[in-house]
């Protein structure tokens, strides 16, 4: 695979690994037992119909679940060998390694500068060169930029709807996760604003591991390199994004992608 | 994986479903026309019937414009569907097809056009082996598109075992026309002509071997095109 | 045709097309006048309930007006009363008033936003603890004001006063009695549920996004609620602020035996002083005026003032609501 520049990508390596994850809700079982590898430095898309538990398997990856009351995880998953779920392990600080971009953009009525920068402050950084000097750096990386260097200071809310998500992504990026993973980052977004975060996750998938939940096929074709379909609350294929949607192995995946679910 | 078309499931999308059947419809229509033009010009050649030869070239005519058309549908789907896995597969296999099917087409007609020029000399000779050779041919031609009808890789696979055959018949036919060239230069125009209908023969036996290489694809995703013929000579 | 189609009804014949639609033209007809009947009915009534309202109000305020605003004037709020209350100002009364207002807001908002943060950002919902905890407030809502006055008098001036004048005053009695602070801390109280309802109200319709987006960066949750949550919800938060201080202003009640005298020679100047409020003011004034003509003006003139104090605040409350409502997204108030 080669990376956006047309440089080939370095050989993949596992950067989480997920074992027999498996997610409840109170008695009833939401989605699992996942087995997958999430492979470093690319990106992978999860598919799957409405309820098949995507969403809720991506957020247990930085322990967003737990915030549901009710809520129980099984399973084990390890960010390069160290456990994200265990006795005495901080979901803050997981949070911090592996951040998350929401479906709907959701900026702080705060200054665009303030919106970047709240990662770094809560995290302890207070010179404000180096706050300065990270805010630059989050938005280069989230082309956002050159759009909002002028107006730093302006209320973050003043922002398109385009720009808003770039924002947020920017914000997640700020506190150098290693991970991102983004939650139908662009089903808000017109098709231009949707192209232009598309492009901006093949540039992170650099730099990035990032996981991305989308009920559009097409984008996961175009965005992916690799494919993960859910249905019923169950992983049913994860291969290589070109495989899976030219010869996939379960006649389940077969039937999604082609639209021929009823 | 061994899997065959998802056609026991049906597009949520009543349009697309019509879409891919009408595509269906055009190429076995296509198939069949191919087959009756195979057939006609054989027997144009054995009955030294002149007539029937002009017609088959008719026949050619009409599966061009329905190689035009197919192409054109398959364009279509491919704009607005986006098809991906079993779909992607069967209509890239269906746009090669065409073109074997075309080609097929075109090789009848020289078949027909070599017999109009037989049929104005006497026959060199009774008509054997070309007979032979030809109903292999066409059966495997038959089978061909019987196997990518039904998505039958087994039969597909018995179609490009066949393929030896045909090389044998041709093999021979060759060598006994050569005797005969040999044998007075009289014969040479005669024998030159039907040793080129051998010669259409054996690349419409090429072609059904492709069109059954297709079939496999269509149905297992594994291009097994070039078999042997791939490496760079390293391995 | 009506009776001819009832008649045909036990033997069914088919009925011309232009009949059916001339039957459902005016069967459509008859309902649209009965909605538009409907419609204005609500409207008139609602209009004369408006209207009662506001007529009530004007008369209250008419007569208030009319005998009040001669008395008032800058004079008026600056100086002491003279002459046995017939003459003079309420001056003292405003600044006792004030410094009231101001502890009671010192002491009660802090203790109410943190139980509705409590309440609403850490406590289960479904804990007997937190269970409890709401009815209690609920309830202290609807206890009458009297008896927070005998609360006051109770626990704060003769047990928690009397303590503290034992142990560290000898016994001499300097907070067993009547004093600002004590009126301050019972006001607190009483206010207490307005400014945690408000408060929860508040924290309530801060979006679930925002908050998740904090934890989602590594935010802990007191992070979240510091940075995120409560700023969201200051203008909830100010309002009920508002409101409660505009209730303080006006109670007379519970500070009748906490902390309110009718004159005092001097302003108050110590958390153990007495003080002089206009709303215990204009009950005196009415009810042990020695001199009812003489005091009439004056009477008026402070419920006057009250009255323009209290729509002060509440206007006060709506545009500081509306104004910070502007700057958030989807802002409470």
């Amino acid at each position: 695979m080669t990376a956006a520049n047309g440089v080939a990508k370095p050989e993949p390596e596992t950067k989480v690994k997920v074992r027999d994850l498996t997610v409840f809700y109170g008695q009833k079982k939401a989605v699992g037992p996942v087995t997958m590898d999430i492979v470093g430095q690319h990106v992978t898309a999860l598919i799957g119909p409405s309820g098949c538990g995507k969403s809720t398997f991506l957020r247990s990856l930085n322990r967003m679940n737990e915030l549901i009351p009710g809520c129980r995880v099984e399973g084990d998953v390890r960010l390069d060998g160290d456990p994200i779920y265990g006795q005495g392990i901080d979901p803050v600080a997981v949070r911090r390694r592996i951040g998350m971009v929401f479906q709907r953009s959701n900026p702080f009525p705060k200054s665009i500068l303030e919106n970047v920068a709240y990662g770094l402050r809560i995290g302890g950084v207070s010179d404000s060169r180096e706050i300065s000097a990270r805010v630059e750096r989050a938005l280069s990386q989230a082309a956002l930029w050159e759009e909002v260097k002028d107006r730093l200071n302006d209320s973050a809310l003043g922002l398109s709807g385009g720009q808003q998500q770039r924002l947020c992504i920017a914000r997640a990026l700020a506190v150098e996760p290693e991970v991102l993973l983004m939650d139908e980052p662009a089903s808000a977004l017109d098709p231009i604003a949707t192209a232009h975060i598309e492009e901006l996750i093949n540039e992170l998938s650099e730099n990035y591991t990032v996981v991305i939940v989308t009920h559009n096929m097409q984008q996961a074709a175009r965005v992916a390199d690799y494919t993960a379909f859910f249905y019923l609350g169950e992983l049913v294929e994860f291969d290589r994004t070109d495989v899976l949607f030219t010869k996939p192995s379960d006649s389940r995946t077969e039937d999604y992608i082609t639209g021929r679910f009823g | 994986m061994i899997r065959s078309n998802s056609t026991s499931r049906e597009h949520t999308n009543r349009e697309y479903e019509l879409e891919l059947r009408r595509l269906r419809e055009q190429l076995l229509l296509m198939g069949a026309k191919v087959e009756d033009i195979i057939n006609g010009s054989i027997r144009a050649l054995i009955d030294r019937d002149s007539e029937l030869a002009e017609q088959m070239i008719a026949v050619d005519r009409k599966i061009n414009q329905l190689e035009i058309a197919i192409d054109e549908l398959c364009m279509q789907v491919l704009a607005r569907r986006q098809p991906v896995a079993s779909d992607l597969r069967f209509l890239t296999t269906a746009l090669k097809l065409v073109t074997d099917l075309e080609r097929i087409g075109d090789l009848g007609v020289n078949i027909c056009e070599r017999v109009l020029e037989l049929n104005g000399e006497p026959p060199l000779k009774p008509y054997i082996d070309l007979p032979n050779m030809s109903r292999e041919v066409q059966e495997m031609l038959h089978e061909a598109l019987d196997a990518f009808v039904a998505a039958d890789v087994d039969r597909a696979q018995r179609v490009i075992a066949r393929d030896k055959n045909v090389d044998a018949y041709y093999t021979q036919i060759f060598r006994e026309l050569l005797t005969y060239m040999m044998e007075d230069p009289r014969n040479i125009f005669r024998a030159t002509r039907l040793q080129s209908i051998a010669k259409y023969l054996e690349r419409i036996g090429d072609h059904a071997t492709n069109l059954g290489e297709l079939t496999v694809f269509m149905v297992k995703g594994k291009d097994i095109r070039h078999a042997g013929k791939l490496s760079d000579g390293t391995t | 045709m009506t009776e001819e189609a009832a008649s045909a009804s036990a033997v069914p014949r088919p009925v011309a097309a232009t009949e059916r639609s001339a039957a459902l033209a005016r069967a459509n007809a008859r309902r649209t006048r009965r909605n538009m009947v409907a419609d204005t009915a609500m409207a008139v009534a609602s209009g004369a309930a408006l209207l009662l309202v506001l007529a009530i109000l004007a008369v209250i305020l008419v007569d208030i007006l009319r005998n009040g605003t001669s008395r008032l004037s800058w004079a008026f709020l600056t100086e002491a009363p003279r002459e046995g209350m017939t003459a003079g100002g309420i001056f003292p009364a405003i600044v006792g008033m004030v410094e009231m207002v101001i502890l009671m807001t010192l002491a009660g908002v802090p203790v109410g936003v943190a139980t509705a943060v409590y309440l609403h950002e850490y406590a289960s919902s479904v804990s007997p603890i937190t269970r409890a905890i709401r009815i209690a407030v609920a309830n202290l809502a609807g206890v009458p004001s009297i008896v927070f006055g005998l609360f006051g008098l109770g626990f704060f001036v003769q047990f928690l006063g009397a303590g503290i004048d034992k142990l560290f005053f000898g016994g001499e009695k300097i907070y067993g009695q009547p004093a600002l602070i004590w009126a301050a801390l019972t006001m607190a109280v009483l206010t207490l549920p307005v400014v945690i309802v408000a408060t929860e109200e508040a924290l309530r319709a801060v979006p679930r996004e925002l908050r998740e987006a904090s934890l989602a960066l590594g935010a802990t949750k007191l992070q979240t609620v510091m940075h995120v949550v409560v700023p969201q919800a200051a203008p909830g938060i100010l309002t009920g602020t508002i409101l409660a201080v505009s209730r303080g202003a006006g109670e007379v009640a519970p500070i009748l035996f906490t902390g309110a005298a009718y004159f005092l020679p001097l302003l108050p100047k110590h958390l153990w002083s007495q003080f002089m409020s206009p709303s215990y003011h204009v009950y005196v004034l009415s009810t042990q005026s020695p001199d009812v003509d003489a005091t009439k003006p004056i009477l008026y003139a402070t419920v006057l003032v009250l009255l323009l104090l209290t729509f002060a605040l509440n206007i006060a409350a709506v545009v500081v609501r509306a104004r910070m409502r502007r700057r958030l997204p989807g802002g409470v108030g």
